[in-house]
């Protein structure tokens, strides 16, 4: 017996040992890139009755909803049909499903901001062989898995904009912690990887120290209990910076409630709309965002044209994006909208969103 | 079936509540497969057919071994962070350079191992099930955490991402579909045809009876808990492969939809009663509802509001049913007492 049990214990660890000599392992496999063998016609026309459909991070957030509101007036514009559909949480997988849905529904434009940069891969080549355009917005992903991709701002501008709010809020002098997304939040990482790389070489940081990096996951409750955690775990924090527009509402929220209500900064990445009383209140001295409406605009223009021929993707290539302006891709097939706007006691009546 | 004679009118009562509710929810599946396909455009192609298969295959694979405990009157809540976690070790030994083909064995043993922590507290230390998977559901995924903190590992190799996603030669049947049935009839043949099953029903239905009469409800409880674990370990290492994406978040949350398609399925959650086919059916229903929803455009809200509704009537509908058979048994005694 104990024998038996031996040999049935030894089997597969023997099997393991010898699989591991011969086995797969990293790097050993890797592929595709960005295509676009097809030629662009820059002087083509807008094709109509085209379908559009917006998956956002997920629905219920104010920020894709005015994204969506943009989107749908251009695909409104350009004569065609237009749905805003999504998971109710932020996770890959759930994305997963309903680019199967829309691939399914042989969407001719995927207007997509993603949770996870390669969990959706597999799903996106299936649409896009079914004919689908796939424009990512917002949050990329693997420049081979998608058409295009456009951006509200550059990474570097968002990072250093939000350094230098929050810098002259506290003369440049103090702790500082960062209240982010979720921890693989492709959008955030990056800037949060521009704001280290500016604090630890530019001069006028050098009394500004990074002491923490939390995560809200995009959620209201989870971003306020992780602002309140900060402020009880630091308690000589004088600025936190959230660049998600979730997290800066509840961490306003927090704030607005507490003895710590414009002791401590708070500035970052949110709406006019969800932002106007923590600015009114003086919670909020001042933020930026860059205007999602235009956003979607620009991205449904965008896949408006590679849909119609007009642009590959291939660097150089220009489009007009209706009212928005002319566009040149960029490379790695990047369209950039502009500068973030900063919003303040002064300008935030000029905006609503 | 002539055991259950044995076990007396109360087993068999119950046994009969469940055929019925059993018949009724693969009824209803049944039904709704038919109508969706006729009503909803794209819903009965092979195309989705496989995308419904794909989408069940980790509820249906938790749901398989969450069934055998639960009739046990047990639960396990720490099943999607073992799958967590499981997945977040095979991120790291990926990264560490290890083999692919050794990985993704270890990691179904260290799921049994996980398995293992939570049947030594119940069993061992006798404490509540309830409790003690609360408190592994939290450590579980705090450690994927740990182990692979905020980073994703992606670059897992074509052929076996390309595997977890494809179809057997030129059939529409997904490749996934082999290791489901497989598993599947395991799990429904040693319940339903074995004497550890009909110690699983004991166990659940009567420990102290079950003690008695000369069945080891610890040492039973125990292993399903380590098999429990390393199904879960099973679908840590399909989910990363799927999805090509190892993240300590993976399937966070999927605990609850699990124990609800078990319910809905008809197993009782104070244990004791339930039966296979029920749950399978209840996978099935559960998941090509949302996809015919999202088919039919409807909305997330919409669909969430749909999916807690669906749960509710199932647990609600098989006390009512039982409810209903004892007004009605007393109502029409017969001679033997027996009703109708």
């Amino acid at each position: 017996m104990n024998r038996r049990r031996l040999t049935l214990l030894t089997a597969p660890i023997l099997a393991l040992v010898l699989a591991s000599c011969s086995g797969t392992t990293q790097g050993e496999d890797q592929g595709g890139g960005p295509g676009g063998d097809a030629s662009a016609d820059p002087n083509a026309e807008f094709e109509t009755g085209l379908t559009y459909a917006m998956l956002p991070k997920s629905v219920n957030n104010p920020y894709f909803e005015a994204s969506s509101a943009g989107a749908e007036a251009a695909a409104n514009t350009l004569g065609g049909e237009f749905e805003y559909t999504g998971p109710s949480d932020a996770s890959a997988s759930s994305q997963v499903s309903y680019i199967d849905t829309l691939s399914q529904q042989a969407t001719d434009v995927l207007l997509l901001s993603a949770n996870d940069p390669n969990a959706l891969c597999s799903s996106l080549e299936q649409a896009r062989a079914g004919g689908t355009v796939v424009v990512t917005f917002d949050s990329d992903v693997d420049p081979g898995c998608r058409d295009l991709f456009v951006s509200q701002v550059d990474s570097d501008e968002v990072g250093l904009t939000l350094l230098e709010m929050a810098a002259e809020q506290i003369d440049a002098t103090g702790e500082i912690a960062i209240l982010s997304a979720t921890a693989n939040a492709t959008n955030q990482n990056a800037w949060i990887d521009v704001m280290e790389a500016e604090l630890a070489s530019n001069p006028s940081y050098a009394d500004m120290k990074l002491v923490d990096v939390v995560y809200g996951d995009d959620e209201d409750e989870k971003s306020f209990s992780e602002t309140q955690g900060l402020l009880q775990a630091h308690p000589d924090l004088k600025a936190i910076i959230s660049p998600t527009t979730v997290g800066i509402a509840a961490a306003a929220r927090y704030l607005s409630g507490t003895e710590f209500k414009g002791q401590v900064a708070l500035t970052g990445l949110g709406t006019p709309n969800q932002m106007r009383e923590f600015v009114q209140d003086g919670t909020v001295t001042e933020f930026a965002l860059w205007d999602p409406t235009a956003l979607g605009e620009l991205a449904a223009y965008t896949g408006a044209a590679a849909a119609s021929g007009i642009i590959t993707g291939a660097e150089g290539e220009v489009f007009t994006a209706g009212e928005l302006g002319e566009f040149t891709v960029g490379a790695d097939a990047v369209v950039t909208l502009g500068p973030p706007t900063r919003f303040n006691a002064e300008n935030i009546d000029d905006f609503d969103f | 079936m002539t055991d259950t004679a044995k076990t007396g009118p109360r087993l068999r009562e119950a046994a009969r509540t469940l055929a019925t509710w059993d018949a009724a929810i693969i009824a209803v599946t049944a039904g709704f497969l038919i109508v969706a396909s006729v009503s909803v455009e794209h819903f009965g192609t092979a195309r989705n057919a496989g995308y419904i298969v794909l989408d069940l295959a980790p509820i249906l694979l938790l749901a398989l071994t969450m069934t055998l405990i639960v009739t046990t009157g047990e639960i396990d809540l720490s099943v999607a962070s073992t799958v967590g976690l499981t997945g977040a070790a095979m991120g790291a030994m990926w990264n560490g350079g290890m083999a692919l083909e050794a990985i993704m064995p270890l990691a179904v043993l260290l799921g049994a191992a996980l398995g293992a922590v939570n049947g030594l507290f119940v069993t061992g230390f006798g404490l509540p099930s309830l409790a003690v998977t609360i408190g592994t559901l939290a450590l579980y995924r705090g450690l994927a955490y740990v182990v692979l903190g905020d980073t994703a590992v992606a670059d897992w190799p074509r052929p076996f991402t390309g595997w977890t996603l494809g179809r057997i030669g030129e059939s529409a049947v997904p490749n996934v579909l082999v290791p489901l049935v497989l598993l599947a009839v395991i799990c429904g043949v040693l319940l339903h045809a074995t004497p550890v099953g009909r110690s699983i029903y004991a166990a659940g239905a009567n420990p102290v009876a079950a003690s008695y009469a000369g069945i080891a409800v610890g040492r039973l409880k125990f292993w399903l808990y380590v098999a429990s674990g390393a199904m879960a370990g099973l679908v840590g290492v399909l989910w990363t492969l799927r999805y090509s994406s190892a993240r300590a978040d993976n399937a966070a949350g999927l605990e609850l939809t699990v124990i609800a398609v078990v319910l809905l399925g008809g197993v009782s959650i104070f244990g004791g009663k339930g039966a296979l086919p029920g749950v399978l059916a209840a996978v099935v229903l559960l998941v090509s509802v949302q996809n015919a929803l999202r088919l039919a455009h409807v909305s997330t809200e919409a669909l969430t509001v749909v999916t807690g509704s669906l749960l509710i009537v199932a647990v609600l509908a098989p006390n009512a049913l039982v409810a209903l058979r004892t007004a009605l048994r007393r109502r029409r005694p017969t001679a033997n007492g027996r009703t109708a």
